[in-house]
């Protein structure tokens, strides 16, 4: 029970770390690959452990962004909650997947991501930046494939203990 | 764990749920969207959350005030006796140009009076700092650490010691969000200092690029040329220093010719800019501020 809510502590914390990434100034050649932290570690949540979050903590975690970087309230709420529906309708799927296909299929959910705010920006009238896009999309697959990998042990141990 | 259980069991239930559950979702922040994008009828709820998201700007602006604080605290003697005498002789020279501003004010109100036009000289000012927290790569964007609490209000305009830097799009209790004048979403009325001849400068996205786009190839416009503000639009007072004209390129065939301007403020390199009060904050103008977000 304690090792769970540790575990909880961590992963929530994990989230708000996110948060502040995703705001923390960095140098402007970087910028253009500076990952959607949230989407990121939401997907990575999600897939890895299913029932520990769900739609309303990426609403919540939505609306944290939308305060915090200034755009629409509701903007990075939406492209959270469909990429983070998609993940956990598909959570069993993409576990059986090998990793080459887990990272294809985040970089779908991370384009959908980027295109829904994309998108959202061009109806609201806001300037929008086509081929700037495309950084988050690699730089969030490249942490997810690293994430994955090095998880790769640990994931083993912790399906024997499920299936034991 | 259960987890071999919910597969088959509460399956499709859960599912039914979770597809449910992301429609309603989905409906909130559609209109939620549209209800902050028209008229921005949710300041409110936004400043309300804008409470809980502030020790994560504050923690994210922690490393580099405190690197700040650190490097001033640190500083060898003689870079500080250094940089005082340099201070000094610039505190010189500006009380120097002053003598001439008082005099020159005196005189300008005096011949406004003739003209019976009103004159707002000295306006009130607040000085605020930019907290390091990156909004987002594409805008110009930034974060200011006052807020309601000291009187900012929306649509303020926002001013460092050598010019125009941007104004205030939305206020939180403690913060403010301001855009840059560069950004590609703003837009400023200016005069050209030489010759009042007024136009508009455009944000390109890029810093430092100020575009005017509405300049006709035979507009008397040199390169060099000072831009100030000059007050039409209402959200900045008029007399400013914006920009110098940094390339002029005349288009034959086309209507327009291409300028770009060089903004005069360190926009990038602002640590600490001036909130402008004036008389103008009661009448500014709501379309203009609805425009820009």
């Amino acid at each position: 029970m304690s090792r769970g809510a540790q575990s909880n502590v961590f992963a929530i914390s994990s989230l708000i770390l996110a948060l502040a990434l995703s705001v923390v100034p960095v140098p402007q050649g970087i910028a253009l690959f500076k990952p959607d932290w949230v989407a990121v570690l939401l997907i990575y949540w999600t897939i890895t452990q299913p029932f520990r979050f769900g739609l309303f903590t990426a609403f919540a975690m939505g609306l944290a962004l939308d305060v915090l970087t200034g755009d629409l309230l509701g903007q990075n709420t939406l492209a959270l909650i469909t990429v983070v529906f998609l993940s956990l309708r598909f959570h069993l799927r993409i576990r059986a997947f090998p990793v080459s296909q887990i990272v294809g299929s985040v970089i779908v959910m991370l384009a959908l991501y980027q295109f829904i705010l994309f998108w959202i920006d061009g109806v609201a009238g806001r300037s929008v930046s086509p081929l700037a896009r495309i950084g988050p999309v690699v730089s969030g697959a490249i942490f997810i494939l690293i994430a994955l990998v090095t998880r790769d042990t640990g994931e083993r141990n912790t399906r024997t203990r499920i299936e034991a | 764990m259960a987890v071999s259980d919910s597969k088959t069991a509460v399956g499709s239930r859960a599912l039914e749920s979770l597809a449910l559950r992301f429609v309603l979702l989905t409906l909130v922040c559609f209109s939620m969207m549209l209800a902050d994008h028209r008229d921005n009828h949710l300041s409110r709820v936004r400043q309300a959350l804008s409470i809980i998201v502030y020790p994560i700007q504050l923690a994210v602006d922690f490393p580099f005030s405190a690197y700040a604080w650190l490097r001033d605290s640190t500083e060898d003697r003689t870079n500080l006796a250094a940089e005082n005498r340099r201070l000094d002789q610039a505190l010189t020279e500006a009380e120097f140009r002053l003598q001439q501003f008082e005099a020159l004010s005196v005189e300008n109100a005096r011949l406004r009076e003739l003209l019976d036009a009103t004159s707002s000289l000295d306006d009130r000012r607040l000085v605020a700092e930019v907290l390091s927290v990156d909004l987002d790569p594409y805008r110009q964007r930034f974060v200011l650490n006052r807020g309601v609490d000291d009187g900012v209000f929306v649509g303020q305009a926002i001013l460092d010691r050598h010019g125009v830097v941007g104004q205030v799009v939305s206020v939180a209790q403690w913060t403010s969000e301001a855009v840059l004048i560069t950004d590609a979403d703003h837009a400023l009325p200016v005069v050209v200092n030489r010759n009042g001849l007024r136009t508009i400068a455009v944000g390109t996205g890029d810093q430092g690029r100020l575009r005017l786009p509405y300049l006709t190839n035979t507009a008397d416009v040199e390169v060099g040329d000072l831009l100030v503000s000059s007050g039409l639009g209402e959200v900045f007072p008029s007399g400013y220093p914006v920009a110098r004209v940094l390339e002029l390129q005349s288009r034959p065939g086309q209507a327009f010719a291409d300028v770009i301007a060089e903004p005069v403020s360190a926009l990038d390199r602002d640590q600490e800019v001036m909130l402008l009060f004036s008389d103008i904050e009661a009448h500014v103008n709501a379309v203009d501020i609805a425009e820009l977000r």
